[in-house]
């Protein structure tokens, strides 16, 4: 019984076993591999273009690998839709904000749980009692979220109208909104002054407390990054050069030199 | 209460007075037509403002699915209810049209809805200027494919659907025609209003916003699409029928791109994604449609003109994206409407 337990719980949220990507005759990603466990808080750091947002998008489903597998909770996502790779669990952020800007604050965290809606076209028009139910639950599902995050005050706003640093919250806010079991963050803290990112720090980690969901973000600031992740991947043209506790990656010889007369270290 | 029913009181005295004045002959037949003809038009400009207003598409062949409803169900009208020269005996009894008139009409929406995925389907690879082009080349093949079957006309048309008009007429003497057009249009503005109020439906304004966040965030966009754009072109063929039943004719020459722009031009004027102002924009265009008739071919320079005008000046309409209650808040306090 304990046995098959411990089994179930070893299952990695994600796994990407030798990926690939090539666009053209520009290889992106090479020989790429990681598991990400259920609570885990992993970093993904390397130069510009280095191929950091391109492993994000593999994994939201929006490419098809050239090579190799990528399984959420066990299951490989080759040939599923970006949406249907997001029903899994798997939920992300933009490096550049893409929040529906013609939304109100309240839709974007309504919108982002159509796949979980339970109701389709002729349950909207006749508006059945599922209809009806399941919108009542949506909405009040989305306050409580906006409540805990502090947003509740912008509830009728739309995003254009907030804060940089607001908006990034609430994109947050919204990826969280799909139940994830994975959440990829993309750059959060860019664009963001010190102040904001403290901010975003304490953010990230209650959310890691709060939340059952493993998380995995790409960050160009290393304190961001040193204070966070418990283990961070070194990746430059591609190629992983790098992976270790924090401390390790600050000492690699092969990120220094990477990162070599770039001042973000 | 007074304020929960005061749109379905307000649209049942309009309805009352329309048919009472009709009935009693009180206004003309002239007049009586351009009536009809802007609810066909609320239709046709609701419709389209739903893929290019809310979706963010560019759809310039909307005629092309009128025209696929408004053959379905003229021909099926007359093969079951009358006596014609293509079809032969009537297959049922005419007294049946009047109760069967709806369905003529669904079915001819179904068909048009279907029609509609001739542009669906491109949709989900295809976007802008080149799902634009895709839109044209639907309305042409709908009304090239028709002109040249010439067992039901070909671009003669075809017709015969007065005959039903009248044995409804026959049945219940009322001013049946008016009555469906109102109903039809009351029934088209309700379906849209649910349809992009409800959270599933405003995935539509997801893809209009942002279509990787969209998909990215799990709406199935291409199954959002598909309803969209069946619905669009279902509405149309509704029109589309009611449209054949009003002129008791129908010829392929009427839904030809200059139609599908005439409709582009309610859309812009009324304002994208705003449906208070489709309807808006559909009643002025058809009452100007008709102030400008003695003009002739030339109204097709004026009316261009305006849109310059209008896009110079006030390039989001006569609404912008907003509905009336938007704009005068006090309206809220008298109805509430879903
Ligand atoms: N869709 C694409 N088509 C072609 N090249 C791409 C595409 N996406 C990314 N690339 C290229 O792949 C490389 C890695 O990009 P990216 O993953 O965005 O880097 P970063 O690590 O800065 O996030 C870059 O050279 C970029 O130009
Ligand atoms: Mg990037």
């Amino acid at each position: 019984m304990t046995q098959l337990h411990v089994q179930e719980k070893s299952v990695p949220v994600l796994e990407i076993e030798n990926l690939s990507q090539r666009f053209g005759g520009l290889t992106a990603i090479a020989n790429f591999n990681i598991a990400l466990g259920e609570n885990d808080l992993t970093g993904l750091i390397g130069p510009n273009g280095a191929g950091k947002t391109t492993v994000f998008n593999l994994v939201s489903g929006f490419y098809q690998p050239s090579e190799g597998e990528i399984r959420i909770g066990g299951t490989p996502i080759a040939k599923l839709k970006p949406h249907q790779v997001t029903a899994m669990g798997v939920a992300r952020t933009f490096q550049n904000i893409r929040l529906w800007s013609d939304m109100t604050v309240l839709d974007n965290i309504r919108v982002a749980q159509h796949y979980r809606l339970g109701y389709g076209f002729f349950h909207s028009i006749l508006r059945s009692k599922t209809y009806q139910q399941r919108e009542a639950e949506i909405t009040k599902e989305a306050n409580n979220l906006l409540e805990v995050f502090d947003l509740i005050r912008y509830r009728d706003e739309f995003p254009g109208n907030l804060p940089y640093g607001t908006q990034r919250k609430l994109e947050i806010a919204r990826a969280l909104s799909v139940h994830p079991k994975l959440l990829l963050l993309d750059e959060p803290a860019a664009g963001l002054n010190s102040n904001d990112i403290q901010d975003l720090i304490r953010l990230i980690r209650w959310i890691h407390n709060t939340f059952d969901v493993s998380i995995w973000m790409i960050e160009h600031h290393m304190d961001v990054m040193m204070e966070l992740c418990n283990h961070i991947k070194v990746i430059d043209f591609g190629e992983t050069i790098a992976e270790g506790s924090p401390e390790e990656i600050r000492k690699h010889p092969a990120v220094i030199s990477a990162y070599l007369g770039d001042d973000t270290l | 209460m007074l304020r929960r029913y005061s749109v379905h009181m307000f649209l049942a005295l309009l309805g009352f007075v329309l048919v009472y004045l009709a009935y009693n002959e009180l206004v003309n037949l002239y007049i009586l037509s351009i009536l009809m003809f802007m609810g066909v038009n609320i239709i046709l400009s609701a419709s389209l403002n739903l893929v290019n207003g809310y979706m963010g598409e560019f759809s310039c062949g909307h005629a092309g699915f009128m025209c696929v409803g408004a053959y379905v169900s003229s021909m099926l009208g007359v093969l079951l209810f009358a006596k014609d020269k293509v079809f032969g005996l009537p297959l049922l009894s005419p007294e049946f049209a009047l109760y069967a008139f709806p369905v003529l009409i669904f079915a001819g929406g179904v068909a048009a809805a279907f029609a509609g995925l001739l542009v669906a389907i491109p949709s989900y690879k295809t976007r802008g200027d080149y799902l634009a082009i895709i839109t044209i080349a639907a309305n042409y093949i709908i009304i090239s494919g028709i002109e040249n079957i010439s067992y039901i006309g070909g671009s003669r048309g075809f017709m015969g659907m007065k005959r039903l008009i009248r044995s409804m007429e026959d049945v219940v003497d009322l001013p049946w025609m008016l009555i469906w057009v109102f109903l039809f249009t009351i029934f088209s503005i309700w379906i849209l209003r649910r349809y992009l109020s409800s959270t599933f439906g405003k995935g539509v304004s997801a893809i209009c916003q942002d279509e990787v966040a969209a998909e990215i965030m799990s709406v199935n966009t291409n199954k959002i699409k598909t309803i969209t754009f069946m619905l669009s072109s279902g509405l149309a063929g509704i029109a589309g029928g009611l449209f054949a039943y009003i002129l008791g004719y129908v010829n392929p020459g009427s839904f030809n791109i200059l139609k599908s722009t005439e409709v582009l031009v309610m859309v812009y004027l009324g304002g994208m994604g705003s449906l208070s102002g489709s309807v808006l924009s559909a009643i002025f265009f058809t009452v100007l449609l008709e102030v400008l008739r003695p003009l002739q071919i030339i109204k097709w320079v004026v009316i261009p003109l305006l849109l310059i005008i209008l896009m110079q000046f006030r390039p989001e309409g006569i609404m912008g994206n907003r509905e009336l209650g938007d704009i005068f808040p006090w309206l809220k306090r008298f109805y509430r409407f879903k």
